[in-house]
C-alpha cells in the first residue's frame, strides 16, 4: 500500500533537511502498513542530510521535537505505534533552542 | 474527551495529561496571557511597552497575544502603547549579509502587518552605545506603584455614564491612537543607522576572543540586554516584554545556578525584573510551555521566522546552557511535570530587600549584568597582595578595619575589570583572551568606576614621606 505523505518541518528542524520545510514523500510498498517507528527509520536513512542525532534518538524523535499527525498531538494517536494512512500530514516542530 | 467542554474531540495533551479540543485550547491560551498581565499589575494604561521579538515561536506568539489583547472591544481590553524591537545578531553568529537582510525583510513584513512602531537594531550597534546604559536609572515615580493606584488608574477608563459625561470628547481610544501616531511621526520607522563591514569585523573579533560557548552565550545575552535597554530609554519606553516561555525559564533557572548567578535568580526568572530602575522587564509568556506555544503557532498560523543563532546545531555538551536544556527536555518526556515543578519553585523566589545603608551606591552593581555585586570589597586587598608580591614592592599599609587596601600601587595599563563584576560575569570575562575587544562603553565605564573608587579611598592613602615615620599597623 503506497502512502503519499506530506511532511512539514518547523522550529529549526528544517536545518537538518537542507532548509526545506515542506516535503511530499511516497513511501515504498510493503506488506504491513507503515507505522511511525518505521517512518522515522526511513526518514533517518533517506531524508536527513546531516546530524541524525539531532532529530532521532534511538527509536523515537529527540526530546523537544513536537510531532503532529493531521494537526493532532501524536500522543493521542499512539505515538510510535500509529499506523500511517494515505495522504496523512505529519509535522515535526523543534521546540529546542538550537534547532 | 476534552477536559473542558467534554464534547469535542481532543487534539492536544498539555501538562501531565490534560487533553484539550481546538476551541478550548485557543480560549485557554488567550486567557492565560491576559490573566498573567492582570495578576501582576505592573503595566499601566497608556504606558509605552517595548516588545522584544527575536522571530522565534515564543516572542512571535507574544506579539500575536498583544495584538489580540489590544484589539478586543471589551471594557477590560489591554491598554498600552506597544513598540517592537528586533535585534539582528547575524554578525555574531556568522551569517552573511544576504542571509541577514532576508531574515530582516521577512520579519519586517510581519511587523508591518501589526501596525505597531518597530525598531530593527543590529548587534554591531552595541559598539557605539554610550556608557550611560550601564547606569541604573531611577524609577519614573518616586515610590513603587501600589495596587490601589493601579485600580484607580484602570477604573476611570471603564466607560460608565458618569465618566462619559465628564469627559465627552477625550476618550481613551482617541488619546491612545493619537499617542501612537505621534510616535510614528517623530522617529523614522524601522532600521536605525546602517552598519559597516568594519563594525561586523569588530563584533566578530569580540566573539572570537571568547573561548567557550558558555561564555559566548552569556556575553551575547548581556549585550542584547544592553541594546534593548538603550533603545527603550531613548525611545521613551518604560517597560520591556520578553518572550521567555516556561520551559525556557526552567532551563535558564538551572543553568544560571550552574553559571554562578544564584544570587540573582529571582530577577532573572521572575515576572518582573526591576534591576535597571527606570525600565522594567516583564515576562508575560512565563506560564506557557514550549509545546503549547509551538502547537498554537501551528494551528492558528502565527508567523514566526527561524533564525539560526550561535548555538544552532550545537552538541549537547557544547555549553552549560545546552547541557541543561538537554537534561530538562529529556526529563520532561518521561516526567511531564518537570518543567512546571521548576517553574513553581522559581515563583517562590523573591528578592530580599537589601538593608538600607549609605554604602549602597552605583558601584555596588555589577558592571555587565547590573545585578547587586555578590562579591565582597574586602577581596580587593587580596588582589593587591597578589599584585604587590608579583612586582616586588611591599605593601605600604594594610588597615584591616576599613577593609580597604591602602597600597599606593599604580594601576596597570589594562583596566582591571574583575573587582567591578559579579561572580558569574567574572567567569565570563575570564574566558576572554582579549579584553580590549570589549565595546568602548564597557571599558570607559569600568575606568570611570575604578577612578571613582580610587578617589574614595584616596584619603586613606599614606604619603610616601609619612610612611617611614609611622610604625606599621597591626604588625602586618
Amino acid at each position: 500500500m503506497v502512502s503519499l505523505l506530506s511532511l512539514y518541518l518547523g522550529g529549526g528542524a528544517e536545518l537538518l533537511f537542507g532548509s526545506v520545510k515542506e516535503h511530499h514523500v511516497t513511501l515504498p510498498n510493503q506488506s504491513e502498513p507503515w507505522d511511525m517507528k518505521q517512518l522515522l527509520v526511513w526518514i533517518r536513512g533517506n531524508m536527513l542530510k546531516e546530524r541524525p542525532e539531532l532529530f532521532v534518538q534511538g527509536d523515537t524523535v529527540r526530546p523537544g521535537i513536537l510531532v503532529l499527525i493531521n494537526d493532532a498531538d501524536w500522543e493521542l494517536m499512539g505515538e510510535l505505534e500509529y499506523e500511517l494512512q494515505d495522504k496523512d500530514n505529519v509535522v515535526f516542530i523543534s521546540t529546542l533552542h538550537g534547532g | 474527551k476534552c477536559v473542558k467542554c467534554k464534547e469535542n474531540t481532543t487534539v492536544l495533551i498539555i501538562r501531565a495529561g490534560d487533553a484539550f479540543c481546538r476551541g478550548c485550547f485557543k480560549e485557554y491560551f488567550i486567557h492565560k496571557f491576559r490573566a498573567m498581565l492582570g495578576k501582576n499589575r505592573v503595566i499601566f494604561p497608556g504606558e509605552k511597552v517595548l516588545l522584544a521579538v527575536s522571530g522565534g515561536p515564543a516572542s512571535s506568539s507574544m506579539l500575536s497575544q498583544v495584538q489580540e489583547g489590544l484589539s478586543r472591544d471589551a471594557p477590560k481590553k489591554l491598554r498600552f502603547v506597544p513598540g517592537i524591537i528586533y535585534i539582528d545578531e547575524g554578525g555574531a553568529s556568522g551569517q552573511s549579509m544576504e542571509e541577514r537582510k532576508r531574515a530582516v525583510a521577512q520579519l519586517e513584513s510581519v511587523f508591518r502587518a501589526t501596525n505597531y512602531h518597530y525598531h530593527i537594531v543590529h548587534l554591531e550597534q552595541v559598539l557605539s552605545l554610550p556608557s550611560s546604559v550601564l547606569e541604573a536609572g531611577s524609577s519614573a515615580t518616586g515610590k513603587p506603584p501600589t495596587g490601589s493606584s493601579y485600580k484607580a488608574a484602570v477604573d476611570h477608563l471603564i466607560p460608565t455614564r458618569k465618566n462619559q459625561n465628564q469627559h465627552p470628547d477625550l476618550s481613551v481610544e482617541n488619546a491612545q491612537s493619537h499617542l501612537s501616531n505621534l510616535s510614528m511621526q517623530e522617529v523614522q520607522n524601522g532600521v536605525t543607522s546602517p552598519i559597516t563591514p568594519e563594525h561586523t569585523q569588530a563584533l566578530k573579533r569580540l566573539f572570537a576572543s571568547v573561548r567557550t560557548p558558555t561564555a559566548k552565550e552569556d556575553l551575547l545575552h548581556t549585550l542584547r540586554q544592553h541594546l534593548i535597554l538603550h533603545t527603550a530609554r531613548t525611545q521613551g519606553y518604560t517597560k520591556v516584554m520578553m518572550g521567555d516561555s516556561c520551559s525556557r525559564l526552567a532551563i535558564k533557572l538551572l543553568s544560571n545556578i550552574s553559571l554562578g548567578r544564584g544570587a540573582s535568580l529571582a530577577t532573572d526568572t521572575g515576572f518582573s525584573d526591576p534591576r535597571h530602575g527606570d525600565v522594567v522587564i516583564v515576562r508575560p509568556m512565563r506560564d506557557y510551555s514550549s509545546k503549547e506555544i509551538a502547537y498554537y503557532n501551528r494551528m492558528f498560523d502565527i508567523p514566526s521566522v527561524f533564525i539560526p543563532g550561535l548555538d544552532s546545531k550545537a552538541q549537547d555538551k557544547a555549553s552549560i546552557q545546552r547541557l541543561t536544556e538537554s537534561f530538562v527536555t529529556k526529563l520532561q518526556t518521561d516526567f511531564p511535570s518537570t518543567v512546571s515543578t521548576i517553574y513553581r519553585t522559581s515563583e517562590k523566589l523573591h528578592t530580599a530587600c537589601p538593608p538600607q545603608n549609605t554604602n549602597t551606591q552605583l558601584s555596588a552593581k555589577c558592571l555587565l549584568c547590573v545585578c547587586a555585586l555578590d562579591t565582597k570589597l574586602g577581596e580587593s586587598h587580596c588582589q593587591c597582595t597578589k599584585m604587590a608580591s608579583h612586582h616586588g614592592n611591599g605593601l605600604y599599609s594594610l588597615n584591616k578595619n576599613t577593609q580597604y587596601c591602602v597600597c599606593s600601587f599604580r594601576e596597570p595599563e589594562t583596566v582591571d575589570l574583575k573587582s567591578l563584576l559579579c561572580y558569574s560575569c567574572r567567569l565570563t570575562i575570564k574566558d576572554m583572551t582579549a579584553l580590549d575587544a570589549l565595546p568602548q562603553y564597557i571599558l570607559s565605564e569600568a575606568e570611570r568606576r575604578r577612578s571613582q573608587m580610587r578617589e574614595e579611598i584616596s584619603e586613606f592613602l599614606l604619603d610616601e614621606e609619612e610612611d617611614e615615620a609611622i610604625p606599621r599597623v597591626n604588625g602586618s
